[in-house]
């Protein structure tokens, strides 16, 4: 399965060539891939029904711990297809929703790039590889969301839900690895036997915040979720991949996985049923005000996904049971409807639900389809939403902290839910004809495809629950504590949930027909609106971008000069504390020179003096030529051969270049005021102490000395007598990788900046010159 | 500023620069046991290339090398993540080093000496570029 995800990015990679070959067919034969991997899932399936853990094992650093292994148990198979499945619809449909688009290619390497971090996502057993695929998939979902890259309302939500997923992917990183120093292991499976170790370890608390902040982001739920609809500036199959089904689901699958391991407290519990419940009735409540399909749909996933993470804090047997259904109630139905959405938005050229009116008879399928998927949005028999939401109630009735509360909001949420359902279903279909932008007509079968089995399956799934007892059991004791045997059922009998759905459908309908007033008396709230938390982003972005400028006239002026005593000071400050606070200072000086040495030393100091008072700069370079020469022959004296030579060569070098650039600087002038001279005295006065002292302090004897590990075994480990060289290639072998790209790039800063400035200065030349007095 | 030299140092740039370059190979190869290494003989075959520039002129140096001295770099560093491969494919930690003896000359190659060689044109490379880059906007300065 490894090698499947990992050859999956290489397929993405060859997409522009698929399309050479295979042109407008070229979605449908992507399909192909994530529809194997789910036919490979599917024959899984005896294993996860018969509730096992299949650990696919692959090392990847075994030195750090990193390993690439998957962890496949119901949870992940639930993911996993849920990602291939509708993956594969998404492709077909995308074939005739963006049908000779010129940035097709691009819009296929990125999609399909980003099933695969899902995929990885989901199926990672390690922390670290889980956090790298998380973070992928935070990267291709804004390169998807902002495909349309010439739309500036594009480009902005796209950097929005980048900040905020990956922000809330620093806490994350932070907080995994908190959680594998609490847990005392990478792995997420044996994570989950080590709850109590968790549970009571000093860093529960912090742990459990950052990785909340990060699940909470990408999963959008309260304050965060101002990104997720802003998001909808994607093409619709993004929308219905990424933002109903995939992405956004990531926060909750995380949240679901760990359950295990860190469940179970009144932290992780209220926290987790009173931003759910809050980010449900948010969603809900922002969702009527709006009139755009597409973000209809976005609010009511916001919803959703609070329900998901109210349900999963909640953490009884009866609310995983309720998770795990509504869960793929929500994927099964939220996909369909925004296909449907893109089949309206492509059919009639507006998004807009007000503008459009009696499309049952032009789309009679689409009609269909969205009529059947509403209904499961909305939780009405006999569909799989309906046995969602009846679970869901009683969850919530069994709730163990603030019920009365969180009973309130869910029920607000879920009749106006109903509301946003029948806006979504009927408000397009049904009444009188109405003129849109574009003549309307129904979808190619492509696009209708997709929608149209996800909506049977919700109907299917209802009909007959009894199909999905297996992988509720093995996903539930998965994700819960030891074993669960589920058996759902439409019918429960006459009960309170049973009423409490009947009242929201009551109170659904009458919002639904009076929604036109609701909308414009609710339009009274737009001022406190506009102060939610994406007033709270715009204002720190704002502040970003003005920290950032004073930062950058302070620190990157321009002048080497403020940049050498930045770099000095800091060095200064660090080196000075380790020395002074951290060690005790303890010097080790025995002056026993040579006479020999001290000429040599002589020569350095004289050289740097020299170069500090010169009037002319060939003689500074000449002086600071004395002091490298000196360098050299105090090699020679203590005997390394290779540094001797080296610096020579170094200087000789550097005399050449010193030479090319001597002539191109303006006439030798004194620039700076005698205060700053002295400033620049002191700086480099201190620097030089401090290195002095560190230098003897560390060269005593109580330190063990580095090199003597080297000299012993350059020869038995390295096969090389020069050490010098077997470090520098072998023992230190990366770090000598590093300089060489650091060197690569300075080169090519170096070419860069000549480069560009000799085009300027010839664009300068081609202009009308002003008269020069230079010759 | 830099001109095709004088006839001496012309002379003497085409009898150094083989010798030169000979020397910064020999430099290379034996840099595991003795002195040396692909640091160092990249900074000779630096210097023996920038006297070639300054005796004879850019145009005469880009007509020998044949290559960019920035393709050099770019070779350079695949020679550097190249060398980390084959103990990856026996399955060893990354970056381990691999040694394997040519049999008639008996010459002992590696992955150390093709990382070093990695370093040898790296070194050259970037030297070359920002030689040369200096050069060409002297000669536009020539020009006006």
């Amino acid at each position: 399965m490894q090698l499947a995800v990992l050859g999956g990015f290489l397929v993405a990679g060859l997409a522009p060539l698929l399309h050479r070959w295979f042109g407008q067919r070229t979605p449908l034969v992507m399909a192909l891939l994530p529809a194997s991997m789910a036919l490979w899932l599917l024959g899984l399936w005896p294993i996860i029904a018969a509730g096992d853990v299949l650990l696919l094992e692959w090392a990847w650093v075994p030195g750090l711990d990193i390993t690439l292994t998957f962890l496949i148990d119901g949870l992940a198979w639930l993911f996993a297809m849920l990602i291939t499945v509708i993956g594969a619809f998404v492709l077909v449909y995308t074939g005739d929703y963006l049908r000779g688009h010129q940035d097709l290619p691009r819009f296929l390497v990125v999609i399909t790039a980003f099933m695969m971090s899902m995929l990885g996502l989901v199926l990672a057993d390690n922390l670290v590889t889980l956090f790298v695929f998380w973070e992928l998939t935070s990267i291709t979902s804004y390169l998807l969301i902002g495909f349309d890259h010439t739309d500036l309302a594009a480009r902005k939500a796209a950097l929005q839900g980048l900040f905020v997923t990956v922000g809330g992917g620093l806490a994350l990183l932070a907080g995994f690895i908190m959680l594998a120093m609490a847990g005392g292991s990478w792995s997420l499976a044996e994570l989950s036997t080590r709850d109590d170790m968790l549970r009571e370890h000093a860093l529960y608390t912090p742990l459990l915040i950052c990785v909340l902040i990060g699940a909470f982001t990408k999963s959008a739920q309260f304050p965060f979720h101002f990104w997720l609809p802003n998001a909808m500036a994607a093409p619709t199959p993004v929308s219905a991949y990424l933002h109903s089904a995939t992405m956004v689901k990531a926060g909750i699958y995380l949240l679901a996985r760990l359950n295990p391991a860190l469940g179970g407290t009144d932290t992780w519990m209220i926290t987790l049923s009173l931003v759910g419940v809050l980010t449900m009735a948010t969603g809900a409540f922002l969702a009527i005000q709006h009139t755009n399909v597409k973000k209809l749909l976005a609010y009511s996933t916001v919803m959703a996904l609070g329900t998901l993470t109210m349900l999963l804090g909640i953490g009884t047997e009866q609310a995983l049971i309720a998770f795990v259904v509504f869960l793929l109630a929500h994927s099964l139905y939220k996909g369909a409807l925004f296909m449907v959405a893109g089949i309206l938005d492509h059919g009639t050229g507006t998004k807009d639900v007000t503008a459009m009116g009696g499309l049952r008879g032009v789309m009679p399928l689409t009609a269909a389809v969205a009529v059947v998927a509403a209904l499961s949005l909305a939780g009405l028999p006999p569909l799989l939403g309906f046995l969602g939401k009846e679970l869901m109630f009683k969850s919530v009735l069994e709730a163990g902290n603030f019920r009365a509360l969180i009973l309130l909001l869910a029920f607000t949420a879920a009749f106006l839910t109903l509301a946003v359902a029948a806006i979504v279903a009927l408000r397009p279909f049904f009444g009188t004809l109405r003129e849109t932008p574009e003549a309307p007509h129904e979808a190619p079968p492509g696009m209708l495809v997709g929608p149209a089995v996800l909506a049977t399956l919700s109907l299917l799934f209802g009909l007959a629950p009894g199909l999905l007892d297996g992988l509720v059991s093995a996903t539930v004791s998965g994700i819960g504590a030891g074993e669960v045997s589920t058996h759902l059922a439409l019918w429960y009998g006459f009960n309170l949930p049973l009423l409490l759905s009947l009242i929201s459908l009551l109170l659904g309908v009458l919002v639904f027909r009076r929604w036109d007033r609701v909308r414009g008396r609710l339009a009274v709230l737009q001022p406190i609106m506009t102060r939610g938390p994406e007033a709270g982003y715009d204002a720190l972005m704002r502040g970003l971008v003005v920290v950032a400028e004073w930062q950058t006239r302070l620190l990157q002026n321009g002048h080497i000069r403020n940049y050498l005593i930045v770099t000095l000071l800091v060095l200064l400050g660090l080196v000075g504390h380790a020395l002074f606070f951290r060690h005790t200072l303890e010097l080790d000086f025995a002056p026993a020179l040579y006479f020999h040495e001290a000429v040599v030393a002589g020569l350095m100091i004289a050289g740097a003096v020299a170069a500090c008072v010169m009037r002319s700069r060939l003689a500074a370079v000449a002086s600071l030529g004395i002091i490298g020469f000196s360098i050299a022959l105090t090699f020679v004296l203590f005997s390394a051969p290779d540094l001797a030579i080296t610096q020579l060569l170094v200087d000789t070098l550097t005399v050449i270049l010193l030479v090319l650039v001597l002539f191109r600087l303006p006439r030798f002038a004194t620039l700076s005021t005698p205060m700053e001279r002295l400033r620049d005295l002191a700086v480099a006065s201190l620097t030089g102490g401090l290195i002095t002292l560190m230098m003897l302090s560390v060269s005593g004897e109580r330190l063990p000395r580095i090199s003597d590990y080297m000299v012993a075994n350059s020869q038995p480990l390295g096969q090389g007598h020069n050490i010098v060289n077997v470090i520098l290639v072998d023992f230190r072998a990366l770090d000598t990788l590093g300089e060489m790209f650091v060197l690569a790039l300075a080169a090519i800063g170096v070419h860069a900046m000549l480069r560009f400035h000799a085009v300027a200065y010839d664009a300068r030349r081609h202009a009308p010159l002003p008269e020069r007095d230079d010759g | 500023m830099v001109r095709s030299g004088t006839l001496i140092l012309n002379a003497a740039a085409r009898l150094l620069l083989p010798l030169q370059l000979l020397f910064s190979l020999f430099l290379l190869l034996r840099g595991h046991d003795e002195p040396g290494g692909g640091f160092i003989a990249g900074l000779v075959a630096a210097g023996a290339f920038a006297l070639y520039l300054f005796a004879r002129g850019r145009r005469a140096l880009d007509e020998m090398l044949k290559v960019s001295p920035r393709d050099l770099v770019g070779m350079g560093l695949l020679f550097g993540v190249l060398a980390t491969l084959p103990a990856w494919w026996v399955g060893e930690p990354f970056f381990t080093a691999q040694w394997w003896t040519i049999p008639i000359i008996d010459f002992k190659a590696s992955t150390p000496l093709i990382f070093d060689i990695g370093v040898y044109l790296v070194v050259v490379g970037s030297v070359l570029t920002a030689i040369t880059a200096l050069v060409k906007t002297d000669q536009q300065d020539d020009e006006r």
